[in-house]
């Protein structure tokens, strides 16, 4: 290897410190070579090698019965009985999206898409949870319009050509985002369990083979950008992000599917971030082998291309897989079939090795363990969770018009119909959505076993904000309702972790106490979590985003018709289950309402009994299976009112009378976010609320469903009183409106 | 009956349209690959939705140079019945086997929802389970929906009584609401609403199985005949 020019100013751009350089020298008894160093920096940097975040993730629960992979493999894996199972992961794409809204957030869908496939399952659902500033930023709403618009174009684009059903997620508008969004996307695939495929190489001898798209020089070092802050100089980053090709993603698809059924291949592994250096050294650290390749043989788009380059290219839709001795045409006939590149690139050895060779010159030789396995690992100081927000309530006036505030927090931006992004999803194909976009849960069958999957993202950036501990049980609690109001039963989770800078120990605290609180709910619900994603450093300027976990919850089910939000005919019983709720002004500082109408945030989250939970879950799910449920709804942003509203949403347009009888004060009785609460229509009152009793959960019928009109008393005085249209269409068409303010138009 | 439903790279409905076949209707139903010459002994061919070749170029553009494309032209220059949805119609319409264009959505954006269509004529292979007028509920998932044709081809179409369907309300900004139209001797249908999608109770409507059952009860006897 020749001789190494390694400074100290060439160190710090590859966002390495003097001490880790000084673990490299040490390790491999010499200096690194300028593509070592390369492989190095992508290896350790925090997007790949997890070095802040690690340490905690291990509290979180990751076993179950059901669990048939757990993580540290490309995606968790789920039996869901009859020889089949399922593999479902999330990830994030935000600061790519950042700086290009469109290619960012498509690429993002295919390295997610790919993370399933490269296991054997066929991807079969996609959803996204978004984060983006408030549209009508004085100083940034323009800018946010053109992400949202980029990201969800993005999106599309890339799903609806791949042949996925985008059907569902959620979308959430903060200043805290302004410089930052999120862009976290899950899909999730289905394969019998005798076809699951693993990212080892085993085999010495066994050819390392290369397939796909050529390598060129985009997304070099996009994992060490993901890694860092944004300043102003990362809109000069443009190369780094990656363009999509989804149609060429749709053939290796097709072609890894098909190549897998020849028996002729031992691993699989996406490039992903850091290319084709994590797929190589992870394949053999898994493996416990060493792989040994030649640049020379990597299909490439452009010429001159340096080791380093080829080593650290993100260009996208590419695999690495390792097959059988001798068995290299079965697999080259399938990828010929498809149209599709592949070459032998290297093969397995026995050394633990990553040797890269350039026209037989060895330009990097690397233990894999060093670099997939031991990664520095950090435990960051952390002190009190970074908060601004007072913990005080300032005095909430008496609201003069309900109605109108219900107006007002059905047409903000948290709350409002998400139909403009999703109708630009193709949520339909495959032919197996059952409940797609717009309802608690989205749900897809599996034609093949007669059982069905049902799944959904939640995320809850101002509660975390102001406990992120509390807040991250109550997501996990809101996911696991957003199931069990269509009847499913909360399997499994998988988790993203976006926060801001983990070097600033009021920011690691938010991150330790929301992994453990996440833990400890799903350890409650019984959803392990899976796999998942940690994007750190989502900072612009140092300003950081509010801390905001995501996790995103599957449930299974029957198949059957769908129980859904919407209200079907009038004289139906409307039933609370879960009772009002408590509220006091300091846990009320967190809602949609305080954000929408008093314009504020303080205090804390709502207060959750875990126990209670779990019984209002069970109680919702076994009214939805016993088809006692002509509707059922959670309550969740916006309160019993929004949730009430949401009901009156459906074709019929059919309303409410409803006759409350609490002691709240009406604006706390409408609008607080307790948890543990779920609203149904039914023809059986009797029956659905012996189902409560049975479960200990407080139920009572609070009105009865009208044609046209919601009206809402409170005590025989009204609160409320609206025709559903024009509740309709002030929650329709908002987000539209929000997004062609009056001086662009013309 | 046996369908063919033909798979170019990059279809992604062809599972859809080969199940609402086979467990919907109940007849047979095979993939017929993109590169092969013959459709084998297929009563009807299919041309399934997607992005065949990526849509690059143009929607179908290159999709019609497929070899499989002389053999699905000589099927139906013979009288087979060919239903093209979707990238399929497009396809059909790039090939030269149905007249105008299909161009980007009036309102720029991929529309993914259930509309309302109307059937316009039941004397075609295609509708004639339906009743003329009756209101389908079918979903369309598409960018490039709006058919445009010149004065001259509309004023044909319509005279011919070629306009299948029509949307109820204007989804693309399609020249005379055209959702379907046939060829000339009314055996090639090509429609940018997916029927498949509607064939199943638990998909939420069932008026889009109509036009496979039809197909069945006026192709199946051409289909004896010929063998």
């Amino acid at each position: 290897m020749s001789a190494s020019t390694i400074t100290p100013d060439l160190i710090a751009q590859h966002q390495l410190t003097g001490e880790e350089y000084a673990k490299i020298v040490a390790t491999l008894g010499r200096e690194p070579t300028l593509t070592e160093l390369g492989i190095f920096s992508v290896m350790w940097s925090e997007h790949c090698s997890y070095k802040s975040s690690r340490l905690h993730l291990k509290k979180l629960p990751t076993r179950s019965p059901r669990v048939l992979q757990g993580p540290g493999e490309n995606a968790g894996i789920i039996d869901i009985g009859g020889g089949y199972a399922i593999a479902f992961k999330i990830e994030s794409h935000n600061h790519p999206s950042f700086i290009e809204p469109f290619q960012g957030a498509a690429t993002g869908v295919g390295g997610i898409l790919r993370d399933i496939f490269t296991m054997g399952a066929r991807p079969i659902a996609v959803l996204n949870a978004l984060r983006f500033g408030p549209l009508d930023d004085p100083e940034h709403g323009r800018r946010n319009r053109r992400i949202l618009e980029g990201v969800v174009s993005g999106i599309a684009h890339y799903g609806n050509c791949f042949g996925v059903p985008t059907i569902g997620g959620e979308c959430v508008f903060e200043q805290a985002y302004n410089g930052n969004p999120l862009v976290n996307v899950f899909a999730l695939g289905v394969f019998r369990q005798d076809e699951v495929f693993y990212a080892r190489a085993a085999g010495v001898g066994n050819p390392v083979i290369y397939v796909g798209a050529k390598t060129g020089r985009d997304g070099i070092h996009g994992a060490s950008m993901a890694s860092a802050e944004f300043s102003e100089e990362s809109k000069q980053k443009r190369p780094n992000v990656q363009v999509g090709d989804p149609f060429m993603e749709k053939l290796l698809l097709e072609a890894c599917l098909e190549a897998m059924k020849t028996g002729a291949i031992v691993g699989i592994q996406d490039m992903g971030a850091a290319g084709l250096t994590c797929s190589t050294c992870e394949m053999g650290s898994r493996g416990g082998t060493g792989i040994e390749i030649d640049l020379q043989h990597v299909p490439q788009r452009e010429t001159g291309m340096s080791p380093y380059e080829i080593m650290l290219s993100e260009s996208q839709e590419r695999m690495l897989l390792v097959a059988e001795k001798g068995r290299e045409q079965e697999v080259f006939a399938v990828f010929r079939k498809w149209g599709l590149d592949a070459a032998t690139i290297g093969q397995v050895t026995g050394d633990g090795l990553l040797r890269v060779k350039d026209h037989g010159r060895v330009v990097a030789e690397i233990p894999n363990r060093l670099l997939a396995d031991e990664a520095p690992l950090y435990d960051r100081p952390y002190a009190q969770p970074f908060r601004r927000a007072p913990l005080e309530a300032p005095h909430i006036p008496a609201s003069p018009d309900l109605t109108r505030d219900l107006l007002t927090v059905l047409a903000s931006g948290d709350v409002c119909s998400k139909r403009w992004i999703w109708r630009q999803y193709d949520y339909m194909v495959r032919t197996n959505t059952l409940a797609g976009p717009g309802g608690d849960a989205a749900i897809v069958r599996i034609k093949e076993t007669g059982a069905s999957v049902a799944m959904a993202l939640d995320g809850n950036g101002r509660f975390c904000y102001l406990d992120p501990r509390q807040g991250a049980r109550l997501i996990v609690a809101e996911c696991c309702r957003n199931l069990s109001v269509v009847g499913a039963e909360p399997v499994a989770a998988t988790n993203n972790l976006n926060f801001g800078n983990p070097e600033r120990p009021e920011i690691m605290a938010q991150l330790v106490a929301a992994i453990e609180g996440m833990g400890e709910a799903c350890a409650f619900f019984e959803t392990p979590i899976t796999g998942g994603n940690v994007s750190l450093y989502n900072e612009t300027l140092g300003e950081g985003i509010f801390p905001s976990p995501v996790v995103g919850i599957v449930g299974l089910l029957p198949t059957g018709p769908p129980v859904t939000v919407d209200f079907k005919q009038p004289e139906r019983a409307v039933i609370l289950l879960g009772g009002y709720g408590d509220c006091d002004a300091v846990r009320f500082g967190g809602t949609q309402y305080v954000k929408a109408v008093l314009r504020g945030l303080w205090g804390l989250p709502p207060e959750l009994d875990m126990a209670r939970e779990k019984r209002v879950h069970a109680a919702a799910r076994e009214l939805a299976r016993a088809g006692l449920a002509d509707s059922a709804h959670d309550l969740s942003d916006g309160g019993l009112a929004v949730a009430l509203a949401e009901a009156c949403f459906g074709p019929s347009q059919t309303g409410a009378a409803i006759d409350l009888d609490a002691d709240l004060r009406p604006e706390f009785l409408l609008f607080h976010e307790g948890p543990s609460r779920v609203l149904i229509s039914t023809a059986d009152p009797e029956r659905a609320l012996a189902v409560a009793r049975a479960h200990q959960v407080e139920a009572s019928v609070i009105g009865r469903t009208q044609p046209g009109r919601l009206t809402i008393r409170l005590r025989g005085e009204t609160l409320v009183d609206a025709e559903t249209a024009r509740l309709y269409v002030a929650w329709d068409r908002a987000l539209e409106r929000a997004l062609r303010p009056a001086h662009e138009t013309s | 009956m046996k369908f063919g439903v033909v798979v170019f790279p990059g279809s992604n409905c062809d599972h859809d349209a080969w199940f609402a076949v086979q467990h919907n209707l109940g007849h047979q139903a095979e993939f017929i690959w993109h590169d092969s010459t013959r459709l084998g002994d297929a009563d009807a061919v299919i041309l399934p939705g997607g992005f065949s070749y990526g849509d690059y170029l143009r929607c179908g553009a290159i999709a019609k140079f497929s070899p499989v494309m002389n053999a699905v032209r000589a099927f139906a220059a013979a009288g087979g019945p060919v239903l093209g949805i979707c990238n399929g119609f497009q396809i059909l319409v790039e090939a030269g086997l149905l007249p105008g264009a299909l161009v980007r959505n009036r309102g720029l954006k991929f529309i993914c929802e259930p509309v309302q269509l109307r059937c316009e004529t039941t004397a075609c292979g295609f509708t004639s389970t339906y009743a003329k007028g009756q209101i389908l509920r079918v979903p369309i998932a598409h960018g490039e929906g709006c058919y445009v044709a010149d004065p001259r081809t509309l004023d044909e179409l319509a005279a011919e009584d070629r306009i299948v369907f029509r949307y109820v309300e204007n989804p693309n900004g399609s020249l005379g609401d055209i959702a379907g139209i046939l060829n000339r001797e009314r055996n090639v249908l090509g429609m940018m609403p997916h029927p498949e999608r509607a064939a199943d109770p638990l998909m939420g409507s069932t008026d889009g199985l109509g036009v496979f059952q039809s197909m069945v009860q006026s192709f199946a006897r051409v289909a004896s005949a010929r063998s």
